[in-house]
């Protein structure tokens, strides 16, 4: 008896110390490597949708490694961090891992607002910027107030305002719209409720009823929410939902006989996981594609020799090529052309957060440089600039045929005229809370 | 009105979906006293055992059948892990220690069930049909619309409660069962082995996580958020009374049409997304009239 | 040998009830107040103190609340994480309402205001016993989750629903780097610790220690019911609310309602029933237990040199946490406090075995 209690006690005492020792020593990346972090989330209800993220990103990094030796020859030393979508956890890793490899990371890409906006707070301090390609706080487009979030490619404003756009082209004009409904069916969370004021300006403007239903996390639970849209009937039904969210909707969506061809997905609702589950029924279905569908390119043939021939791929050979994949992929070549262009200025060696942060915002793709990395078709040449850290704000539309998805639309620009001005206030708004001084762009 | 129909009959099955679950939680409280967390881990880890398994043996004469039969046998298995590793040596705690030990044991459920069958979304189809109903199209303007898929989980609810009723109420063992869940000590000094019984009660339960696992996991898929379908039943658990199956098919009932109810004609006024606590507030509104749930049993406090 | 009392006489009623009477154990606490004071800030790195010892004072904090009620009172609730958003958010409203308001005060008063909203969840704990208020403290869980999450108002209006918290200041002191955060949290915890520890011994602590074991023998040698019971939700929420204001301000910085979901609630519970129901100590050691755990088993296969993929380092992580739970319910069904307690009474004999 006592022996038990001693040696329970010891290998508490024990556990305890070496937890303290260990947390404070570092794994250290060779001297001559770019350490990259990943959080990711490969267990939970929002796994389905992150592993092939965190795949494509993986695999990305690897194939760099692989065949080009490096950027400029420095290797990256990337490692994950699993965050399970929770807030907490994604701030311990970001701790965790933010001083690794001999200049800090590169920078973070959290996959999730809610840890977006706890690490917006932080990276002022810590100097390391927040790549957000399609997410994030929607006024970090403003890179004079928010120095260190990019949110690549658009945010939830741009797709809100392409969706409308797109709508409103279906009916033959904006105008159109009006005494229309609308329904927004959202996940009850800063990622749902992003959309919102950019719909109720176009429905101010247009003259549609706006219905927002909100679903609660894990998201199952949606049948009084599409029993209220049976009720109501509106003409067309945008989802931003996340992980089970958005499988549940289609199912739901059949079980109350709304058409599917009348559903809208943002872009973080139109993958693979989303439609899969629902099988045949959800033929029909639109979504949001950020610049790219499935489908496979030049560099995909690489990552199949250079990754997958030798053994070194995060996932299945399969998954190569779809939706959620590619965008980790294209995430990660977008850090590593940031460090490409950062490695031009500061020389070819392993950079510190502050050096790929300058490098994310002169990030300029043109088509010669996006078929390189071996992505044309997937990307419009795009500009990163201090003013307009997301450097594009265009997407299509794409529908799940029954076994692929099909572009069904052109690229359609959201409305700088109408969010721009909501942008400056909101960040304005930011900067007077925080007590920042807007940055002048044109000095950097 | 027929809209009215629609929201009534929706929840009226939603709250079947409840009881299923319900019914697990019920069968072990009744049996062995223990308030069982890890019922929805277990849901989630027969429906993921029962689809990973029918891939695999996607090739033979009938996938469904034969991994249903592994799958019962791995339940039962479980059971049998569960009784030796955890119950036996906590025999006479507190309760409040084996609904701890029953948490622990939903962490490793979880975990195991994914590390070892994966954290994807898997379709479970298992033949249910998926199309709604027009039905009443005569009595009703414009008809009810009914869910094929949850009538059809309403019958095999209704089918397992029977057969349920019948174990208990016919067979020996039944009969065993309901002795341990009246006293333990009496039960034991007729004869009857109360490990052996605790192995069955969690076997029973785990059955019957299976069958939820594949009604929930036919119509949301099989994925992680299936074990959180066990925070749905406990509301329905604290209504109806944690001793009574009759309980948790009744209560199951009125929290669905209460939740859904709420949900579309409340909702809409405070911005939405009141049904999960709304379900809380209402069992807990019957609790103030009955403290021990419509049919749990009273408890006699000793001074 | 060493820890001995023969010898120690103590000559007022003062000196005989003090909380801590004996020498050594006086000792014992000056080391560990010193060590955390004046030794820890000095030789910790900033991810120990931001990732580990944070987060384990403050829930620590959350964990003495939820114990006084569910050790010593004896009512079951599930409702700690609505109880730390009540704080978080009341915190917020209050200072950016208020802008003169310093944060301090403003945890200290967000108290009270979960201690009207435990005072008001905890009436049904007259009527409901067990895992019947159990699962009705969970309707607070959800139902607080869902007011901050709908009522714009608690949010300032903000659109997308996640705040941003003012920082912290005191007296010209700005709490921005982790040693003085980690310091502000250690004070205030030491503090609570120190009234939870006289109010449990107590005419209240009898009073709520009365009720847990007996209720209906309590109420008939006159202790009031609604008094006892109503005063340890009240006192817990108190406690919860101060964590749950630390917790918003001092280590996330930025959250939204997500941050205090029922799975926090679940986590708290776990501490105090690992640490020790009925136990300041407990409170500590379950907090420590179930935050350093975790994170070890998440690096455990690094230092083993092991390479195994992040999803199954994380399922690998439940199933062993999980394990760890059975066998420690099953080693010590009473908590590590108990381990402790045993372990003091073999060093008052030591080295003699009886």
């Amino acid at each position: 008896m006592m022996l038990r209690i001693f040696t329970a006690r010891a290998v508490l005492f024990a556990a305890a110390a070496a937890g303290a020792i260990a947390a404070t020593n570092e794994v250290l990346a060779q001297a001559n490597e770019q350490f990259v972090p990943m959080l990711v989330y490969r267990s939970g209800p929002y796994a389905p949708n992150g592993v092939p993220f965190a795949n494509g990103y993986a695999d990305y990094l690897t194939l760099v490694n692989e065949r080009d030796g490096g950027i400029n020859g420095v290797k990256i030393a990337f490692e994950e961090c699993e965050t399970g979508y929770a807030t907490d956890r994604g701030v311990e890793c970001y701790e965790r891992l933010k001083g690794k490899g001999p200049t800090g990371a590169a920078a973070f890409s959290p996959l999730s607002t809610g840890i977006t906006y706890a690490l917006t707070e932080k990276v002022y301090a810590d100097k390391i910027p927040l790549i957000t390609m399609g997410y994030g706080r929607s006024e970090s487009v403003d890179g004079g107030v928010f120095q260190w979030n990019f949110p690549l490619f658009g945010t939830y404003w741009d797709a809100a305002d392409v969706l409308i756009q797109y709508i409103g082209k279906l009916n033959g004009g904006l105008d159109k719209l009006k005494g229309k409904k609308i329904a927004l069916v959202y996940h009850d969370s800063p990622y749902g409720k992003e959309p919102i004021p950019l719909l109720q300006e176009r429905a101010r403007r247009h003259g549609f009823e706006l219905m927002t239903i909100p679903v609660t996390h894990p998201g199952v639970e949606q049948k009084a929410a599409w029993l209220q849209i049976r009720q109501n009937r509106p003409d067309y039904v945008l989802l931003w939902g996340w992980g089970v969210m958005n499988s549940t909707a289609i199912k739901e969506a059949v079980a109350v006989n709304y058409p599917r061809e009348q559903m809208y997905g943002v872009w973080w609702a139109g993958a693979e996981p989303d439609v899969l589950p629902a099988g045949a029924d959800a033929k029909g279905y639109n979504a949001l594609a950020l610049q790219h569908s499935a489908g496979q390119g030049a560099v995909h043939a690489d990552i199949l020799k250079y990754v997958y021939g030798k053994g070194k791929g995060a996932g299945q050979k399969d998954d190569v090529g779809h939706v959620l994949y590619n965008r980790g992929m294209i995430n990660a070549m977008l850090l590593v052309e940031s460090i490409r262009t950062a490695q031009g200025k500061f020389g070819k060696k392993p950079l510190s957060g502050e050096q790929v942060r300058w490098g994310i915002e002169s990030l300029n793709l043109d088509q010669k440089r996006i078929s390189q990395v071996g992505m044309s078709g997937m990307l419009q040449p795009f500009k990163v600039s201090c003013y307009d850290h997301a450097g594009a704000h265009h997407a299509r539309i794409h529908q799940w045929d029954g076994t692929k998805w099909v572009f069904v639309s052109d690229w359609i620009e959201a409305d700088s005229s109408i969010i721009r001005p909501m942008v400056d206030e909101a960040a304005a708004k930011y900067a007077k809370e925080k007590n920042l001084t807007r940055r002048d762009c044109k000095a950097s | 009105m027929g809209f009215f129909l629609e929201v009534v009959l929706g929840g009226l099955m939603a709250g079947v979906l409840y009881s299923l679950v319900a019914l697990g939680f019920v069968l072990i409280f009744k049996a062995s006293g223990v308030f069982n967390f890890a019922q929805g881990a277990m849901v989630l880890f027969a429906a993921l055992t029962l689809v990973r398994l029918m891939e695999f043996l996607s090739q033979t004469f009938s996938p469904f059948l034969i991994a249903l039969v592994l799958t019962i046998a791995v339940m039962v298995a479980l059971a049998w892990v569960i009784e030796r590793l955890v119950l036996r040596p906590l025999v006479n705690q507190p309760g409040i220690s084996l609904f701890m030990a029953t948490l622990g044991i939903s962490y490793v459920l979880d975990g195991f069930g994914q590390a070892v069958w994966g954290s994807d979304v898997y379709a479970l189809d298992v033949g249910i049909p998926k199309r709604p109903l027009m039905l009443f199209e005569s009595l009703v303007p414009g008809g009810v619309l009914v869910s094929s898929e949850d009538l059809v989980a309403a019958l095999i609810a209704g089918l397992l409660v029977a057969v349920l009723g019948l174990f208990f109420q016919k067979t020996r063992i039944g009969r065993a069962l309901r002795a341990v869940a009246d006293d333990h000590q009496a039960a034991q000094s007729v004869g009857i082995p109360l490990n052996y019984i605790w192995v069955i009660v969690w076997a029973v339960a785990g059955l019957v996580a299976l069958v939820a696992g594949i009604v929930w996991g036919s119509k949301l898929g099989v994925q992680f958020s299936l074990g959180l379908v066990a925070l749905k039943a406990l509301p329905v658990l604290i209504l109806g009374g944690f001793e009574s199956i009759v309980g948790a098919v009744v209560g199951g009932l009125i929290i669905g049409v209460g939740e859904k109810l709420s949900e579309v004609y409340l909702g809409p006024h405070v911005g939405g997304g009141i049904e999960n606590w709304f379900a809380y507030v209402l069992a807990l509104l019957f609790l103030l009239i009955r403290p021990e749930g419509l049919f749990g049993e009273r408890h006699i406090d000793r001074v | 040998m060493f820890y001995r009392e023969a010898g120690q006489f103590k000559t007022s009623y003062g000196a005989d009830q003090a909380v801590f009477p004996i020498l050594q154990d006086q000792i014992f606490i000056g080391l560990w107040l010193a060590l955390g004071f004046v030794l820890v800030p000095l030789v910790s790195t900033e991810y120990l103190l931001k990732a580990i010892l944070i987060p384990f004072l403050i829930l620590a904090l959350a964990a003495l609340g939820l114990n006084l009620l569910v050790g010593y009172c004896g009512q079951l609730s599930l409702g700690t994480g609505g109880f730390m958003a009540v704080g978080a958010y009341a915190a917020y409203n209050l200072c950016v309402r208020i802008p003169w308001l310093n944060p301090v005060v403003a945890f200290l008063l967000a108290g009270g205001v979960a201690t009207l909203v435990g005072i008001a969840f905890g009436i049904p704990s007259l009527r409901i016993k067990g895992y019947y208020l159990a699962v009705a403290t969970l309707a607070a869980q959800f139902f607080l989750d869902w007011v901050f999450s709908r009522v714009a108002w608690f949010t300032n209006n903000t659109p997308s629903g996640s705040i941003t918290a003012p920082p912290v200041t005191l007296f010209e002191l700005t709490f921005d780097t982790p040693v003085k955060k980690y310091l502000l949290c250690l004070s205030i915890l030491v503090l609570f610790a120190a009234v939870a520890k006289n109010l449990v011994r107590g005419r209240i602590g009898r009073a709520w220690m009365a009720t847990r074991d007996m209720d209906v023998a309590a109420e008939i040698i006159g202790i009031r019911p609604m008094y006892a019971k109503l005063s340890a939700f009240a006192v817990s929420s108190f406690f919860i609310g101060v964590a749950g204001g630390l917790w918003a301000f001092v280590h996330l910085g930025s959250w939204e309602p997500l941050a205090f979901d029922v799975n926090r609630s679940f986590s708290i519970l776990f501490m105090v029933i690992i640490g020790g129901l009925g136990s300041i100590l407990g409170s500590f050691l379950g907090a420590a237990f179930i935050t350093v755990l975790p994170l070890l088993l998440n690096q455990l296969p690094q230092w083993l040199g092991v390479s195994i993929s992040t999803a199954m380092i994380s399922h690998l992580e439940a199933m062993i946490f999980g394990c760890l739970i059975v066998f420690f319910l099953i080693v010590e069904p009473l908590g590590l406090a108990r381990l402790w307690r045993i372990g003091k009474e073999k060093l008052r004999l030591w080295p003699f075995p009886y």
